[in-house]
């Protein structure tokens, strides 16, 4: 998925030889491809200077989307709620990381061990699925219910405090729940195990899983979003809430719905996360909502498409800083980031100009 | 109470019932630990809280005043800590000639100590300069930007800064571009960022021209060091809310656009906002430093710019006397309240786990509460208090979209 756009954008970055005004322009629009594309060239080349091939970049890329598949279902969430009412759902994150904690428990609870056989994890872990889905889209309705709705009309900045409240809620919860390190899971797919095998790149079980997790994951949920009723209803909300009102749409409904849909695929983020790290903690969620929120305005927040390429990308600058700078490196970088998608492009990488970032 | 007297004359800009109660407060506070031993842990408290009221009142001025919410002013708390590793502790083993260290007006005691070692006076003027130039840098890539963005780069920066305190111990000083060279010659060849997660310890205790060399047994010039820096932040708070400054800063706040059309200029508004809020940062966070003996690197984390942030919410954004409070009233919940109070509920229900773990938590929780049923604060700011009634007025008929870009200025 990853691939056709990075190619594009590689096309597009030869500039054009033409008037100054055109050149500042391109450089507005593509200095952030730029900036992107300077990790993966110059490990590029220093691979191919010491290996002689690029099957090391190779299986960054291949982690690196793994990973970002699962923010880019985080990212989802995020920029969902941010285009509709405009509020960085800082909880996000969190619920997140309650995803996790909800699937591993109840898989415990169903008895799923490495033993269990195929058929049966199979089963299983659909079932858990479903219920991490479900508890993590009630947890976030919940959350707008108590949190958010009441200040719909207060200051821009209490909302937005609320959340970061709820944030600190949420991981005293999980804090609780598991105590204050990270607590390894059943490895139930053997994630390590190498499915195929590609010049050198390996794609294993918890790669595999994570894409196809989530592709349908996003494709029903764009789908749902641009096809439905209700998610007219959401995009109508998103556009202008008062005229939405006038037309007869539910405004208040339609947000609870899409804060149900963010938590949704929030759950499913985290099942997939168990599986793929097999160690969870309570702390996961702050990290993972400030990257999923770094995807989501790094593809320009509000847009689906956006978010879930901001999330690939991210998951690959993030596997590649863990593999060759050093994890313990990692968020100072793609926050480094962060900051430059608001320094050079503040609409994204996608997205239309805003209000905000404009 | 020479230095109360000459500050409560020079606050001139408020009310005289206001001066009457400023003086009588920091006469109140001047008097306070003379009730308790030199060593009592209320006075021990009392520091810390003070220490905190310094910053947050630091804070203010960004988030109350100017309406810039900042997530990331831990940042400035590492920044002047770190400032006061640097400069007053043994940390940087080789410097000075020979690797006899650099010492700058400091006591005899210290003298032939290895690792820099600056008069406290000196490490604040630094740690002023540095958090100044740091909360201007941080500001700049926020110009261009509105209400909730602002708040994810300074958390970004905030983060940044952590990280690169855990993770210092990586960073050789003479790898630094350009500067690397000199400066290594300056602290010693091979010398690192920070200590990571070991952390700086221990640091020099105060040291103070004409005052005794300060001791951990007696905590009274702490105290009265710490309310130096509260009335330093209170003069500068009161004084520039009511300057021409502080004007174009609640312009700012009020709304953007129309404040630029009236000639304030944006740019020098804000960055003289996130400059001096973070100068204050800084000093609170060398004195810190001092105080506790250490800079560790895991305490400059996201949930202390959320610490400080809850102070000015509880209290109330923009307003001083609330902001006091607030930061009194959490400071007392954390290291009162929560450890010595509360923490024996669990067990007598049966439960068991610790209860100090879960301070954030109830901070969070905290934070919701106050959001949801006082916005405004325990103590707010007039102004404030009657555009929340208004807001909720005109919000009730405009709905979400129509007021929004009424309100997101003022964020």
């Amino acid at each position: 998925m990853l691939r056709p756009s990075l190619e594009a954008a590689t096309a597009a970055e030869t500039p054009a030889p033409s008037a100054g005004a055109v050149l500042k322009d391109l450089a507005q629009r593509y200095g952030l491809i730029a900036m992107l594309l300077v990790m993966p060239v110059a490990f590029g080349i220093h691979d191919l200077g010491t290996d002689g091939d690029l099957s090391r970049l190779g299986n960054n890329l291949v982690a690196g989307l793994s990973n970002g598949a699962i923010w880019a279902l985080v990212a989802l969430g995020y920029t969902l709620v941010y285009g509709i009412i405009e509020l960085i759902n800082f909880a996000h994150g969190d619920v997140f990381m309650i995803g996790s904690f909800v699937a591993a428990g109840f898989w415990a609870t169903l008895g799923l061990t490495t033993q269990t056989g195929t058929a049966g994890i199979f089963f299983g872990l659909l079932v858990t699925l479903v219920v991490a889905m479900l508890a993590c889209g009630v947890l976030n309705v919940m959350i707008e219910r108590v949190a958010y709705r009441p200040l719909r009309n207060a200051p821009k900045l209490a909302p937005l405090i609320t959340a970061v409240g709820f944030s600190f809620i949420l991981q005293n919860v999980g804090l609780l729940w598991l105590g204050g390190s990270p607590e390894g899971v059943a490895n139930l797919v053997q994630q390590q195990k190498t499915v195929f095998e590609v010049g050198g790149v390996v794609v294993s079980r918890g790669d595999a899983l994570a894409v196809l997790v989530t592709i349908p994951l996003v494709l029903a949920a764009t789908t749902f979003i641009s096809r439905s009723r209700l998610g007219k209803a959401m995009r109508a909300t998103a556009q202008d809430p008062e005229a939405a009102r006038l037309m007869g749409i539910n405004v208040d409904t339609t947000i609870s719905a899409t804060f149900l849909i963010g938590g949704i695929l929030a759950g499913a983020a985290g099942l997939i996360f168990a599986l793929y790290q097999t160690t969870i903690w309570y702390f996961q969620g702050f990290q993972a909502g400030l990257i999923a929120f770094t995807a989501a305005v790094m593809g320009g927040i509000g847009n689906l498409r956006g978010a879930v390429l901001g999330g690939l990308i991210i998951g690959f600058i993030q596997q590649i800083s863990d593999n060759r700078i050093g994890g313990q490196w990692t968020p100072a970088i793609v926050f480094a980031y962060l900051v430059l998608i608001m320094t050079l492009r503040p609409q994204g990488l996608l997205g239309e100009e805003t209000r905000e970032a404009g | 109470m020479s230095a109360v007297a000459a500050s409560a004359r020079r606050i001139q800009a408020i009310p005289h019932f206001q001066r009457v109660a400023t003086a009588l407060a920091i006469v109140a506070a001047a008097l306070l630990p003379f009730f308790y031993k030199s060593g009592a842990p209320f006075v021990d408290d009392a520091t810390i809280a003070l220490a905190y009221v310094g910053m947050a009142l630091g804070l203010n001025l960004i988030v109350g005043f100017a309406g810039l919410l900042d997530l990331g002013y831990v940042a400035f708390f590492a920044i002047g800590a770190f400032t006061m590793g640097w400069l007053g502790s043994g940390f940087f083993s080789d410097a000075g000639e020979g690797g006899n260290g650099i010492h700058f007006f400091v006591a005899d005691r210290l003298a032939d100590v290895p690792g820099i070692h600056m008069n406290f006076l000196v490490v604040i003027v630094f740690a002023i300069v540095f958090t100044t130039i740091a909360g201007m840098l941080i500001g700049l890539p926020t110009l261009r930007l509105r209400g909730d963005y602002i708040a994810i780069v300074t958390l970004a920066f905030g983060e940044i800064i952590g990280r690169i305190a855990i993770n210092g111990d990586e960073l050789k000083l003479g790898k630094f571009p350009l500067i690397g060279g000199p400066l290594e010659n300056v602290v010693g060849e091979g010398s690192t960022l920070t200590r990571g997660r070991q952390g700086i310890t221990p640091v020099d205790k105060i040291d103070l021209p004409g005052v005794e060399q300060f001791v951990s047994l007696n905590l009274r010039p702490w105290y009265f060091t710490a309310l130096a820096i509260v009335i330093i932040a209170l003069f500068v708070n009161f004084r520039l809310r009511d300057s021409r400054l502080g004007r174009a800063w609640i312009a700012v706040r009020e709304d953007e656009v129309a404040a630029a059309s009236m000639g304030v200029p944006l740019v020098k508004t804000k960055l003289l906002a996130y400059g001096t809020g973070a100068a204050f940062g800084g000093l609170s966070g060398a004195f810190l430093a001092s105080y506790l003996n250490t800079v560790n690197a895991d305490q400059f984390q996201f949930s202390f710019s959320i610490f400080v942030l809850g102070m000015i919410i509880l209290g109330g954004l923009g307003s001083i006397w609330g902001v006091v409070l607030g930061a009194i009233a959490l400071s007392f919940i954390n290291n009162n309240l929560i450890p010595d109070v509360l923490n024996t509920w669990p067990s007598k229900i049966g439960l068991d786990f610790d209860l100090t773990q879960l301070s954030f938590g109830i901070f969070g929780f905290l934070l919701v509460i106050m959001m949801v049923l006082r916005p405004e604060g325990l103590l707010p700011e007039r102004r404030r208090q009657l555009e929340l009634g208004e807001g909720i007025g005109t919000g009730a008929t405009t709905g979400v979209g129509g007021a929004e870009d009424l309100y997101e200025a003022r964020g």
